[in-house]
């Protein structure tokens, strides 16, 4: 395990890259969260790691507070305060500006269209990957 | 969606469409999250929906869904780009750092004090089995929040184009098990071409 800023630099990096990539919620992003834990910096052991899925499942929050307990583990309170902005810090300044370009936008045709459109989509997705993709992760990691 | 009204629902807080109640102050929206994030087990769809369109009537159902439906479009999590979105549209820059720390500080204090003991204790099998509870009991949640969210696609629509594309998305990605941007790729368009048409 690395210490310093070292550490806090790599829990940054991964976790900044990592948030681009998560697009339909936090739990599409769990493989490649233990891949990198555990297989790439030997952060954690499998079983470490999937107690961590589980901890985090168990903890009341959004699902992706598992990357507080990850960075937690790696440099203490910083590094899970690190880790945490780093996952939501660049989509969250995204989400801002896209919400306020929504904002300005509204009562167009076109914005009222697409705000539409994208809803049923949205329930079916919601309704056919999220229980779905907690559960098949937790299967992984359970086998190992 | 009715930004001009400023009119207070002095009377009985009957149904779900009634007026909305005044933009809510910092402190509401700190608040409102922290409660969403404190009562989620397993995921806090459920229990947003719950606070912002059914406790505290902050959005309609429709743009419930629609304020979520650009958020699930947008990377990183869901409910994360929720708060902000809505923090920012009342209190700005403020309101958005205030949800996000109404969403994630609470469950951050919580989960380094159970890592803390978690770190003391090492493997507890008992883990794994309160897990599988767990799990079935928010699958059980996010498919009853479907259900609602669902319900304004039947309700406010004559046709049944609108709820044909979440039956065709559930069948694409849940039954056929297509890769995903190949399916928004494909349907995305459809959708709006659709909601275009029925302006």
């Amino acid at each position: 395990m690395k210490t310093g800023a070292g550490a806090l630099l790599t829990l940054a990096g991964f976790f900044a890259v990592l948030s681009l990539f998560s697009i339909g919620g936090g739990n599409s992003a769990i493989p490649e969260m233990h891949r990198y834990a555990v297989d790439v910096q030997h952060w954690l052991t499998d079983r470490q790691f999937a107690d961590t899925f589980a901890l985090s499942q168990l903890t009341p929050g959004p699902n992706l507070i598992i990357v507080a307990l990850i960075g937690f583990h790696v440099a203490g309170v910083l590094g899970a305060v690190v880790a945490m902005l780093a996952m939501c810090g660049p989509t969250g300044i995204a989400a801002y500006f896209v919400g306020r370009a929504s904002e300005r936008f509204k009562g167009k045709a076109w914005h009222g269209a697409l705000s539409r459109g994208l809803v049923p989509v949205t329930i079916g997705l919601t309704a056919a990957s999220r229980p779905a993709s907690a559960f098949e992760s937790w299967a992984k990691l359970n086998v190992k | 969606m009715n930004e001009s009204s400023p009119t207070r629902a002095s009377a009985a807080p009957s149904t779900a469409s009634s007026p909305h109640p005044p933009p809510p102050s910092l402190f509401a929206l700190f608040v409102a999250f922290a409660t969403i994030a404190l009562c989620g087990f397993g995921g806090v769809l459920a229990w947003s929906h719950r606070v912002m369109v059914e406790e505290r009537r902050w959005l309609t159902p429709e743009q419930f869904n629609q304020t979520y439906a650009l958020c699930s479009m947008l990377p990183g999590g869901n409910i994360l780009n929720f708060s902000v979105i809505f923090g920012s549209r009342f209190r700005g820059v403020l309101g958005a750092l205030v949800a996000i720390a109404g969403l994630l500080g609470p469950p951050m204090l919580l989960i380094m004090i159970i890592g803390t003991i978690y770190a003391h204790y090492g493997e507890m099998p008992a883990l794994r089995r309160a897990l599988t509870g767990i799990a079935s009991a928010a699958a059980g949640l996010m498919m009853a929040t479907v259900a609602k969210m669902a319900r304004p696609l039947f309700v406010n629509r004559r046709s049944i184009a609108v709820p044909l594309v979440a039956v065709a998305t559930f069948a694409a990605i849940g039954v056929m098990q297509w890769p995903l941007p190949l399916v928004l790729a494909a349907i995305i368009p459809v959708s709006i071409g659709i909601s275009w048409v029925r302006l």
